[in-house]
């Protein structure tokens, strides 16, 4: 006999939590993640000189060098450790309060509302690189009219959203918003470049501006999701359940939304369209380590950090010395990888 | 202990509920029937808080409005007819839904809502399906799994919707049996709905009948189960014999002549 709980004795039960083995994994994937990002580039830096450095310590490296780790990779790195996070968690949080495993910030027509406020910024505003400070706020109203919007056009008629009524509405939301950036676009052709690059999603940045402008947004969004993490869980058994449960539904998807898109508004700001991140890590996480947002929201965090530092790895390598948009890695990597996750995973969520 | 006084309800523009009265004492079983758009379900979801509605309401002796919704939770469990499974979602997981009322809202599920969960499980026998996926149980594993997550809710009141409906007549029993066990252990009032009028009589204390949205009938089974009364409200024609002291409603078929080929 062995000393394992026989059935009906009363045994540890075992609740869906965020255990140590995974949180070890995520933390190590976004370690690597990182550790590849600063180490790898067109000009060699040791390793340990690099841990020296984070450590404070002193190093051998040259001026040239401390500024490539120091104003080019380290804030590189941690920009898209935020945004891939950011994103991945508000996939999560989207997917959670909408009962739909398709909706993300792209599907909902957040993204293209954010997208349209940014370029709206962009062209007003006179000659200048980088992100105008103004581009985050014209992204969380593009993106909040634009959810609103797929939410009302998806419940009008049957009073309820059903899956298929939500995505056509988002679909069709997307379009609109889509046709309107493209219209303000070519209008003013003297910033369709710096339009259309940002567009076509970059984290390429210029020192630490991009990561201290999305930085307040993001641990607002994080702090949201992660505190309504339980409440997810609930509102997955529908409104009137939760209700005789004790929640205020509406309440808390409202909450959710907007920290959702407050965090999605302003990753588009600082990176363009980065599309797809949103729906294959919560998924891939779901399918890997369960189904509760108890897990799925931190674990998505991590995890969606991970993979776009590596995503941005590969879109300026591969290429070198040119960079391909990351949003291109991320869809061209990301999918087949999704695809065999799903195909393998015995869980099946989506069916 | 939960009573209701002139309850009307509208839906889309027409009457489903005029003036309904009910109570239900501590410990009692109350079972709604009635003809199919009668208002059963109305009724209990508007006892449930789901449905908007005129009327008095008191729960436990506290006026219905007064109650937040999370104290409500803690004195009212519904258990739907159709209820939402997420997919992937553990019995325990499952269960542990019920404890929602007594977290605080960003806390985590103490010992005492791990041992409120494993309580229910260990009542109902599903401690050994703990980890199982709920949508992979069948009906009568999943209707235990429910009530489980109503008694885990620890409400002295329990709505049960047609708890009976999807299952075969073995399971059936089974699961009004269990009702009515934890029904006496706990002192649980329960609120039920019912299509088959011989177990509503078998288990219930008593019946409500309802036609077109009015309590007709209000009374123990023998009362209410009447071939007069189920002909006049259901258009039924049934025989009611009686077996073990209760009302067994029997439909009948009158002979016809059958022609020769």
């Amino acid at each position: 006999m062995t000393a394992l709980t026989t059935a009906g004795e009363p045994g540890p039960l075992r609740t869906a939590r965020l255990r140590a083995g995974w949180l070890g994994v995520g933390i190590a994937a976004l370690v690597v993640a990182a550790g590849a990002g600063l180490l790898i580039g067109p000009v060699t830096i040791a390793p340990d000189d690099v841990v020296r450095l984070l450590l404070g310590l002193d190093t051998d490296l040259t001026t040239n060098q401390l500024n490539i780790v120091r104003e080019i990779r380290l804030p590189r790195v941690v920009l898209g450790l935020l945004v891939g996070a950011t994103l991945s968690a508000a996939g999560a949080g989207y997917q959670g309060v909408f009962r739909n495993p398709l909706a993300d910030p792209y599907l909902l027509g957040a993204a293209a509302g954010a997208g349209l406020g940014v370029t709206l910024v962009i062209v007003r505003a006179a000659e200048g690189s980088g992100t105008p400070a103004a581009a985050p706020v014209a992204a969380f109203a593009g993106a909040m009219l634009a959810v609103a919007l797929t939410y009302a056009l998806g419940a009008a008629g049957s009073g309820r959203t059903s899956t298929a009524s939500l995505i056509l509405a988002g679909v069709a939301v997307t379009s609109f918003l889509t046709a309107a950036q493209t219209y303000v676009q070519q209008r003013n052709l003297d910033t369709v470049r710096q339009v259309y690059v940002w567009i076509l999603g970059r984290l390429s940045t210029a020192g630490w501006s991009e990561v201290r402008l999305l930085l307040p947004y993001a641990v607002v969004c994080f702090a949201v999701l992660l505190s309504q993490r339980r409440t997810l869980d609930v509102l997955a058994v529908g409104d009137d359940e939760a209700s005789t449960l004790g929640l205020h539904p509406q309440r808390s998807r409202l909450l959710i939304v907007v920290a959702a898109s407050l965090g999605t508004a302003a990753a588009v700001s600082v990176s363009g369209l980065i599309a797809f991140v949103g729906i294959i890590v919560p998924h891939t996480v779901r399918l890997l380590a369960g189904v509760s947002h108890r897990v799925v929201v931190p674990l998505s965090m991590l995890f969606g950090g991970a993979f776009l530092v590596l995503a941005d790895l590969l879109a300026r390598t591969i290429a070198s010395p040119a960079e391909l948009p990351i949003g291109v890695v991320t869809a061209f990597f990301g999918a087949p990888f999704f695809v065999v996750v799903l195909r393998t995973s015995r869980r099946g969520v989506l069916s | 202990m939960i009573r209701a006084r002139g309850v009307s309800v509208d839906l889309g523009g027409k009457p489903v509920l005029r003036d309904v009265d009910l109570a239900v004492a501590d410990g009692e079983w109350l079972s709604i029937v009635g003809p199919n758009g009668a208002g059963k379900t109305t009724l209990l979801r508007w006892l449930a808080g789901l449905t908007p509605g005129a009327g008095e309401l008191v729960i436990a002796d506290r006026p219905a409005g007064e109650l937040r919704r999370r104290e409500r939770a803690r004195l009212v469990a519904l258990v739907p007819q159709t209820p939402v499974v997420p997919e992937g979602v553990t019995v325990a997981d499952y269960v542990l839904l019920g404890r929602t009322p007594h977290i605080r809202p960003l806390g985590a599920e103490g010992p005492q809502d791990l041992a409120a969960v494993h309580d229910a499980l260990a009542l109902l026998d599903l401690v050994p399906m703990a980890g199982r996926v709920v949508s992979s149980l069948s009906g009568g594993e999943r209707q235990r799994v429910l009530i489980a997550r109503a008694l885990a809710q620890g409400a002295p009141i329990v709505l049960l919707d047609e708890p009976t409906t999807a299952l075969d007549v073995g399971h059936q029993q089974q699961v009004l049996e269990l009702v009515d066990e934890l029904r006496r252990s706990r002192g649980l009032s329960v609120v039920s709905t019912m299509h088959d009028l011989t177990l509503a009589g078998q288990y219930a204390d008593r019946l409500v009948l309802l036609d077109a949205g009015r309590v007709v009938v209000d009374g123990p089974a023998d009362e209410v189960l009447t071939e007069e009364i189920l002909a006049r409200h259901y258009g039924a024609n049934v025989r009611v014999i009686h077996d073990g002291g209760h009302p067994v409603v029997l439909p009948r078929r009158e002979n016809r002549e059958v022609a020769e080929p």
